[in-house]
């Protein structure tokens, strides 16, 4: 199922070049916490690092209580999925990870969200920073208003200052990255809303790796795509695993069983099951889950 | 197949509701045909070389509307220079913002009061602002008047054009550590450009063409001036002076610069139709 090698894979490289490099901006509390050794090569391919822990998470909307009590663990460079029927919490838990959710009036989250053992919901973080390091894809592709080149190099000049040729580097690399180098090369300048829906979503994913997060959130981000583009972003899934932590909300329980490592079902906001992916799908601990990925609901 | 007596009775009541909706447009269609009939008919003759280049003439000389077309083109042009910005930054407040408070929705129920406020009250405001104080009329007080009409009509086409631009784009933007600001700039006005383009462009075919606001303020002047600090002269108020007067070479230069207003207003508004449909063609 895994593959040893993909943790030894160029991983420093890829990874963020520190405080140092950065604007002063970005020397704020939450980059001294930067997992640096945490991403060192010295990890044993099966080591599990736990990048992410929800304790006693809630969430509300204005009166509606949307999370109840989640825990859980995401860990480092493995993909797990978040599964159950609509409205069950999993784009709203998802939401909460990069505190997206800020942007809306009305909306409260009580509990906790350790990344790399800081408290993201702590008021005093800061959101944008927070963000520059969780990456997110959306649903439907969201391409901005502006050419593919400016599209993924939108977020590298949000917090570096590159030369030209460095960020044309960068921006091959990220497009490379998503497996749409190939398509793209040739219309660099051309508007991102000019690329078919798979095509705009791949750039999307490259746009999020071009900023070398260290989470990477995905919600439901082949449901409005093609099965072959499906099976392009699938496949980018597992390629990404090997640099980042994953966390991707799915409707596809076969998608979660072939890109998970972990698979977290939940149901009216509760977290009902969470273990790994195989164990889960084969064996599952609760009625609920088994009545649920077996189709008997949901 | 045999026809119901109910479908029977749906289709006459169709054809009749089909007939009132066309004879309400064409009767609507009639007038503006009648009008820029007359209006190409006696405005074009007025059209010529002198037009212009030559001052507005006294009465029973030759002459043209230079220093009004002048006039208008600065003070449209201050006025837009002024009131845009206003308006697009409070349009951007309401869309980006407010985040539906009560502030906003104050704010944007005086501007669609403001909106829809009759020309008049706004040339007699600054009249009481400008012109009362400074002790004279001036192309400054018409420029302002006009900037008054300006900010509610862009503040307005600012927040709806904003609005249009999906949330999903923003929450793009900041997932990707962006601060608001930078969304805004980037994002949000770059989708929503083509748009805010359209309604400034509305807001200066809307000034164009308005009196009432310039006769309490750069009032007229028969001359050829530069400074904005005394009157002006103004297409709308020479129109509205010649139109009146019983001198034939008057009546017929007031024909010529009604054509040129309303050809202009014409030119702004099918140029934002055209920013309109390509924006919506690209989506």
């Amino acid at each position: 199922m895994e593959q040893l090698q993909e943790m030894t894979s160029s991983d420093t490289e890829t990874v963020h070049s520190g405080p140092e490099e950065r604007e002063p901006e970005r020397a704020a509390p939450v980059s001294v916490k930067r997992p640096t050794v945490s991403r060192d090569k010295t990890i044993p391919a099966r080591a599990e690092v736990d990048k992410v822990a929800v304790n006693n998470l809630n969430f509300y909307y204005k009166d509606y209580h949307a999370l109840k009590d989640i825990n859980l663990t995401l860990r480092d460079k493995r993909v797990t999925a978040f599964i159950g029927p609509s409205g069950c919490g999993k784009s709203t838990l998802l939401r909460v990870l990069n505190r997206i959710y800020g942007l809306y009036p009305g909306l409260k989250a009580t509990g906790e969200v350790m990344v790399d053992g800081v408290n993201i919901l702590d008021p005093k973080q800061d959101l944008n920073l927070l963000r520059s390091r969780i990456g997110m894809v959306f649903q439907k592709p969201t391409p901005f208003p502006m050419s593919i080149f400016d599209n993924v190099a939108f977020g590298i000049r949000l917090y570096e200052k590159l030369s030209h040729s460095e960020l044309q580097d960068r921006v091959e690399q990220a497009l490379r990255r998503a497996a749409i180098w190939d398509e793209a090369k040739d219309k660099l300048k051309q508007s991102g809303l000019s690329l078919s829906g798979g095509q705009q979503q791949r750039l999307c994913i490259a746009r999020a790796v071009a900023v070398r997060p260290e989470i990477i959130l995905l919600d439901e981000p082949t449901s409005a795509l093609d099965p072959l583009s499906t099976q392009k972003v699938e496949e980018l899934i597992s390629e990404l695993k090997s640099d980042y932590c994953i966390a991707i909300v799915t409707h596809n329980m076969q998608q979660a069983a072939r890109s998970s490592d972990y698979t977290a079902f939940m149901y009216l906001g509760e977290l009902v099951e969470f273990s790994e992916t195989e164990a889960l799908f084969t064996h599952p601990q609760k009625k609920q889950t088994e009545d649920y990925i077996t189709g008997r609901f949901g | 197949m045999a026809i119901s007596p109910l479908y029977a009775k749906r289709r006459v009541i169709n054809v009749m509701v089909m007939g009132c909706s066309i004879s309400a447009t064409v009767i609507g269609i009639t007038w503006l045909g009648l009008v820029l009939y007359a209006l190409l008919l006696n405005g074009f003759s007025a059209i010529s070389l002198d037009l212009f280049t030559q001052m507005t003439p006294p009465p029973g000389s030759k002459g043209g509307l230079l220093n009004p077309i002048f006039g208008s083109l600065v003070m449209t042009l201050v006025a837009t220079l002024v009131g845009a910005p206003i308006g697009i930054l409070a349009g951007t407040f309401l869309a980006e913002y407010s985040r539906g408070g009560r502030f906003a929705e104050v704010i944007r129920f005086i501007n669609d009061i403001l909106l829809s406020a009759p020309s008049i009250i706004v040339g007699l405001f600054v009249y009481e602002l400008v012109v009362v104080r400074m002790g004279h009329f001036s192309a400054w007080a018409g420029a302002t008047a006009l900037a008054i009409i300006v900010i509610p009509v862009v503040v307005r086409t600012t927040e709806d054009m904003l609005n249009l631009v999906p949330n999903s784009l923003r929450e793009a933007a900041a997932a990707l550590g962006s601060p608001k600001w930078k969304v805004i700039v980037m994002v949000s006005y770059r989708a929503a450009r083509q748009g805010m383009l359209t309604g400034i462009m509305l807001a200066v075919a809307r000034i164009a063409g308005e009196t009432a606001p310039l006769l309490f303020t750069a009032l007229n002047n028969q001359f050829w001036s530069t400074n904005l600090n005394g009157p002006m002269a103004n297409l709308p108020v020479v129109i509205f002076q010649f139109a009146m007067s019983p001198y034939a070479d008057w009546q017929s230069l007031a024909w010529g610069g009604a054509l040129l207003v309303t050809f202009a207003i014409l030119v702004l508004n099918i140029t934002a139709r055209v920013l309109t449909s390509w924006n919506s063609f690209k989506k």
